[in-house]
């Protein structure tokens, strides 16, 4: 078979946010191929969080223009960005704490379900069915965590990790082709980090795509195909990981100019 | 006709409107949205079937229906350029819109005689209001004529909102309440189920006000005056928002307490600010609080079951 090569999943050009008078990202160009996992690091503050904003369209670009699969998608509401199939999870977890762990996760799976406000109404067989479906595919996505214990408990109930865990599961319910993570290790301990890497190192095999920000870099170095640094928001590298750790500008960055 | 109901129909009747109004603030509550517009569209329902009655001849039943479509055709476009508002911000220019219908019902004729050839033309009968002329209701099965369609409709209501709750709408609401940034980021188009919802309630308060008329009988545009907004959002605020009970228990106690109360004469008042009082401040997530529930059903089972069967869930 011929190898195409073919065009990158998301196509990031020239992306700037402005921020009053402080540009948070500024002209940050980079390009992710179809199934890779790339990491985003970079100090506190150097615009990782607000480049996943903007790729997510909870904040609007200032300049640029990102492509998901060859067509815009900047300017688009993020209920608009969700449906061509970009999920995300935020680094202050924001699960729906009064519903239940499943609910949570079934919600990620609403664009699935197809009973309209009258079908719904007159309780015909579909909106019943997309439901029991909606819940079948939701308890999977739990098991797979090891979390379907806790489908019926609220949560707010449960603990960090888990609530991070929940996050993932509910972006996977919305079955994207790229999945944006923030920080998906913070406030884990060292069993439920590895628990987590191996997790999304399983997810990488399917066809998903993934941008992971992470500071643990022992994480980013055993998942990612592609790593892309960021400081002040002006991207200074972007490679291999291994690459990427060698890079002087990247230790200066983190550890501080070498008198 | 029981005694019990005939003594009491008015109250009855009362407590009906008020728990279909109950319910249509719920539902926008339901998504975290406080808006206080519902008295102006149960203004808009009572005065298009009042009009309807009177003027055009025509029955209730018709002009229930298009009291329901014409409120629903003013909110959706004042919702449109509303909803983008949170908080008191929506509720100040939700209690703006109110106003409007009550206005425009004080003195609406005088606009319709500019574009009229009888300068004597009366539509809404400004502050005097439009009187419908009393005849006694018929008892139809054990409940006169004018208390069966506010039945039907607060049970077709109770049904709607129920179904929804049940449904993947109740946790699309849920979420949209909790989180709706989050939710946006799931593919739920936040303004499309707001505007839903304050389509729907918009739809309630009107038909409720619509069947108020031949109990009222008197639609004047006192009727809709501010406070009225305020105790509608007493109703769900005092029974709870958390479920659809809630507004069914709160307009029932505010709308029954004082007729409850009426042997402590002068003193009645007193007693009702002072229970909304203390209820308020000890159960803060209304009446209808799960933990309400639970006490009720230990207590009612104890007799029957025996403290044995307490906790433990599984018994023969």
């Amino acid at each position: 078979m011929v190898q195409e090569t073919t065009k990158p999943l998301l196509e990031i050009k020239n992306v700037t946010r402005m921020f009053g008078g402080l540009s948070a990202l500024d002209d940050v160009s980079f390009d992710i191929p179809k199934g890779a996992i790339c990491g985003l690091i970079g100090p506190n503050g150097a615009g990782k969080t607000t480049l996943i904003n903007v790729i997510s369209g909870l904040v609007p670009l200032s300049g640029g223009v990102i492509r998901l699969e060859g067509q815009m998608i900047n300017g688009l509401s993020p209920h608009r960005i969700a449906e061509r199939g970009i999920g995300r999870t935020f680094q202050n977890i924001r699960l729906f704490a009064e519903l239940s762990v499943l609910d949570n996760v079934m919600m990620g799976h609403h664009l699935k379900q197809r009973g309209t406000l009258l079908e719904t109404l007159l309780r015909l067989p579909r909106s019943r069915t997309d439901e029991r479906t909606s819940s079948q595919v939701s308890l999977e996505l739990l098991r797979s965590l090891r979390m379907e214990h806790l489908a019926d408990v609220s949560a707010m109930a449960l603990s960090y990790g888990d609530q991070r865990r929940v996050e993932i599961a509910r972006a996977l319910a919305l079955e994207p082709c790229l999945l944006l993570l923030d920080e998906p290790a913070a406030g884990m301990n060292s069993t439920e980090t590895a628990q987590l890497t191996e997790f999304l190192f399983e997810l990488s095999k399917t066809s998903i795509t993934l941008v992971i920000i992470e500071h643990d870099m022992d994480v980013i170095m055993r998942l990612c195909d592609l790593v892309v640094v960021l400081n002040f928001g002006v991207k200074i590298a972007e490679g291999p990981p291994h690459a990427i750790r060698d890079e002087r500008q990247v230790i200066e960055a983190y550890l501080g100019e070498e008198e | 006709m029981p005694e019990f109901v005939s003594n009491n129909i008015s109250t009855i009747n009362f407590v009906l409107i008020n728990i279909a109004l109950g319910l249509s603030i719920y539902l926008t509550l339901a998504v975290g949205l406080l808006s206080l517009a519902n008295a102006g569209f149960m203004a808009i329902g009572a005065y298009t079937v009042a009009i309807i009655v009177t003027r055009a001849h025509l029955p209730l039943s018709i002009g229930l229906v298009i009291a329901i479509l014409l409120a629903a055709m003013v909110a959706l476009p004042f919702g449109m350029l509303v909803l983008r508002l949170r908080d008191i911000y929506l509720a100040i220019a939700t209690l703006g819109f109110g106003e409007i219908v009550r206005i425009t019902a004080l003195n609406g004729d005088k606009v319709v005689r500019l574009f009229s050839q009888d300068k004597d033309l009366t539509v809404f009968s400004g502050a005097e209001g439009i009187t419908l002329t009393y005849t006694t209701p018929k008892v139809v099965l054990g409940l006169p004529d004018t208390t069966w369609p506010i039945l039907l409709f607060v049970i077709v209501s109770i049904y709607v909102l129920a179904t929804l709750h049940g449904s993947r709408y109740g946790r699309i609401m849920a979420s949209i309440r909790q989180d709706e940034t989050a939710a946006s980021t799931l593919g739920i188009n936040v303004v499309r189920y707001k505007l839903l919802v304050f389509v729907l309630g918009a739809a309630i308060a009107a038909g409720a006000g619509a069947l108020s008329v031949p109990i009222v009988r008197v639609i004047d545009p006192h009727n809709y005056v501010f406070g009225r907004a305020v105790d509608i959002l007493a109703y769900a605020v005092l029974g709870g928002m958390t479920h659809w009970v809630g507004p069914i228990i709160g307009a029932t106690v505010l709308t029954a307490l004082p007729e409850v109360l009426r042997f402590l004469k002068d003193q009645r008042d007193v007693v009702n600010g002072l229970i909304i009082m203390l209820s308020i401040i000890y159960l803060p997530s209304g009446l209808a609080d799960p933990r309400i529930w639970a006490l009720v059903k230990r207590i009612l089972s104890i007799p029957g079951r025996g403290r044995t069967t307490m906790g433990t869930g599984a018994g023969p």
